[in-house]
């Protein structure tokens, strides 16, 4: 039995890696999105608030005032237009929060820009200390998680789910639709040592590719894991597992690649948005939040998230691993059940 | 000689068709069995369930004298029609890949020898040819040194000279006492390599024998082929005639007095041939039609 499985996992991964288009796709799409995001997010001149000026030959005097004090306040970007359309175009399309026109001593701001509403606040008030006298200063202390080192887990956990589920599930379709699980049903291998070689194949690269990408973040864009590697790798494992097995479902009896794309994508989009991959779902409706916990992806996301950046541990973050464990193993079970070899 | 499968009282239904109606036939160990039909007549659904592939809806297989059991699998070897190779492995690999499934395995050199694989073990299963795609296939179907080797229309859509070295594999398969149970459209095949061959249509079982025999049985027989001829003229013509396409085909035991005949009746007889029967004609008496692709 293990000679065979071994057999079929050898086969597996030597077709993974020689597939050099899928192969490269893997390893630098993660990448490439966390490096993007890295560099858009990393700019520490980065401004909060940006407000437009029309040049002009005249200048108001109250406009004279406010434009002296804007320069001075942090997080805002004065920017200077020499057409006035073009920049009421930007005021339009939400590009600037604010538009001052100095010449008239007048300012334009879109009535549907939240961003506006607070800059027109801040003009109002730049001039006067009415602003120091409403608010009271309270000061926090802990470190800042930047945008990119919360987005990270999810980028990686995100790689991990379309490997999975399009890795296996697509392969399985394919070799089912064209003879060549036919071709092995008609050998001694039994179905359990098959799909017991495609999970394993697919985990084995799936760990290895996860951590070249995650060594390789880590090394360009100085990320740190606050708990232990050893926490991260069992989460991996178990998520990456859960994630393998819902692909075993899927493919189990399809014959059709257009369908198994469609719904794999059907599953993997909203597992993507449910997961807080790119956003947190903090103020969402209740149900939302309830569907989210009953993705594989949302418990592998939230757990890396909390070994990562906070320094959790693995009895922690025990739900979620109870949770991923207890999806593969119902996934396995009815994956094998409804395998089938030939169309 | 002793019976290696039994096929008894074999029956496949689907919802709208039986595709396999009462078939009964046994197969001796070390011959090659062929089984010809048209495409519908039934011989893929049976040779696929005494492959073990499907099941059948009643009768039964049995192998040795005995009911099939797992370790059956270990004892066959199977070329099918049509199946993709493995993505991304080489000729050997997949060799290897399939030789490592069994218990018993054939000696990889033998494998590489007989199969004539030595030039292409390194090339990639998506650039090899359409000959060597079957001669891997066939390879494979003997990785485990099987006491029957199915092949299922081995030589389908090859060119003559790829058909040819396909013959001379099957023949060193035979020649180390294999049983060989092959389907094939081409009836030069099967005289040449089978020892037998059975003849389905309809699902049914229409004729099996020895093929010398069977065409023994007909070794008076002629085939006149004329082309182009006026149907009318035809009226009343006291030999079997099939019209195929363009042309219309004479079977009879006194071609002379046939061909007096023809002159009578004003046919033309340019472009005639006139040649011994063989099994496509002697398919075409047994059924009424050509055994189409």
């Amino acid at each position: 039995m293990w000679g065979r499985i071994w057999t079929i996992f050898v086969s597996r991964n030597k077709e993974f890696y020689r597939d050099k288009p899928t192969l490269i796709w893997n390893f630098l799409f993660p990448i490439f999105i966390i490096g993007s995001f890295f560099f858009m997010f990393s700019n520490d001149n980065q401004k909060l608030y940006k407000i437009g000026v029309i040049r002009s030959t005249y200048t108001g005097p109250k406009s004279v005032t406010i434009l002296e004090d804007l320069k001075k306040i942090k997080y805002t970007e004065l920017i200077w237009f020499d057409s006035p359309y073009e920049a009421e175009d930007k005021l339009v399309h939400h590009k600037i929060d604010l538009l001052i026109d100095p010449a008239g001593d007048a300012y334009f701001v879109s009535a549907s820009s939240a961003k506006g509403y607070i800059s027109e606040i801040l003009i109002k008030h730049t001039s006067s200390n009415e602003a120091a006298a409403i608010l009271s200063k309270n000061v926090i202390a802990g470190r800042e998680i930047p945008y990119v080192e919360w987005m990270f887990p999810g980028i990686i956990g995100m790689n991990l789910m379309f490997s999975a589920l399009f890795g296996v599930g697509i392969v399985l379709v394919r070799y089912r639709k064209n003879g060549v699980l036919k071709r092995f049903y008609v050998t001694p291998l039994h179905s359990f040592e098959f799909l017991s070689a495609q999970i394993l194949s697919r985990l084995f690269l799936m760990m290895v590719s996860a951590s070249i990408i995650f060594a390789v973040v880590s090394m360009l864009f100085n990320f740190e894991c606050k708990g232990s590697y050893l926490d991260l790798f069992v989460l991996t494992l178990a998520g990456s597992a859960s994630l393998i097995s819902l692909g075993l479902v899927v493919a189990s009896r399809l014959t059709s690649e257009e369908l198994t794309d469609g719904l794999l994508n059907l599953i993997t989009w909203p597992m993507m948005i449910l997961s807080e991959v790119w956003f947190s779902l903090e103020g969402s409706v209740e149900w939302v939040r309830v569907a989210a916990k009953a993705m594989p992806l949302w418990h592998l996301v939230d757990g890396a998230r909390k070994i990562m950046n906070d320094g959790a541990t693995l009895w922690e973050i025990r739900s979620s691993i109870v949770a991923l464990f207890g999806i593969t193993a119902v996934g396995l079970f009815i994956g094998s059940i409804l395998f089938k070899w030939k169309e | 000689m002793m019976k290696i499968l039994e096929v008894k009282n074999l029956t496949k239904k689907f919802p709208e068709t039986t595709a396999v109606d009462g078939v009964s036939f046994s197969i001796d160990e070390g011959i090659c069995f062929g089984l010809l039909g048209p495409n519908g007549a039934g011989k893929t659904t049976t040779i696929e369930i005494m492959e073990g592939i499907q099941d059948a809806s009643s009768g039964d297989v049995f192998f040795r004298g005995n009911a099939r059991t797992k370790a059956y699998h270990e004892k066959i070897g199977i070329q099918f029609q049509s199946t993709s190779l493995p993505q991304f492995l080489t000729v050997k690999e997949t060799l290897q890949t399939f030789r490592m499934l069994y218990r018993i395995k054939s000696d990889l050199d033998w494998l590489i020898r007989v199969c004539h694989l030595d030039d292409i073990l390194s090339r990639d299963n998506a650039k090899i040819s359409g000959g060597q795609r079957q001669r891997l296939l066939i390879a494979m179907a003997l990785a485990n040194d099987p006491e029957i080797v199915f092949l299922d229309e081995p030589t389908t859509g090859l060119d003559p000279q790829a058909r040819r070295n396909l013959w001379d594999i099957v023949s060193e398969i035979k020649s180390r006492n294999k049983t060989i149970v092959l389907t094939t459209h081409y009836m030069e095949e099967a005289q040449i390599l089978c020892d037998i061959i059975g003849i389905m249509d309809h699902g049914k079982l229409i004729a099996m024998d020895r093929t010398g025999k069977l065409l023994g049985d007909y070794s008076d027989m002629a085939t006149i082929l004329l082309k182009d001829v006026c149907i009318e003229k035809m009226a009343g013509f006291a030999s079997p005639h099939y019209i195929i396409e363009d042309t219309i085909e004479i079977q009879t035991a006194d071609p002379d007095s046939c061909i007096k005949d023809l002159i009578s009746r004003g046919v033309s007889l340019k472009g005639m041939t006139v040649r011994s029967m063989n099994l496509e004609d002697l398919f075409l008496k047994l059924t009424g039609k050509e055994l189409r692709n």
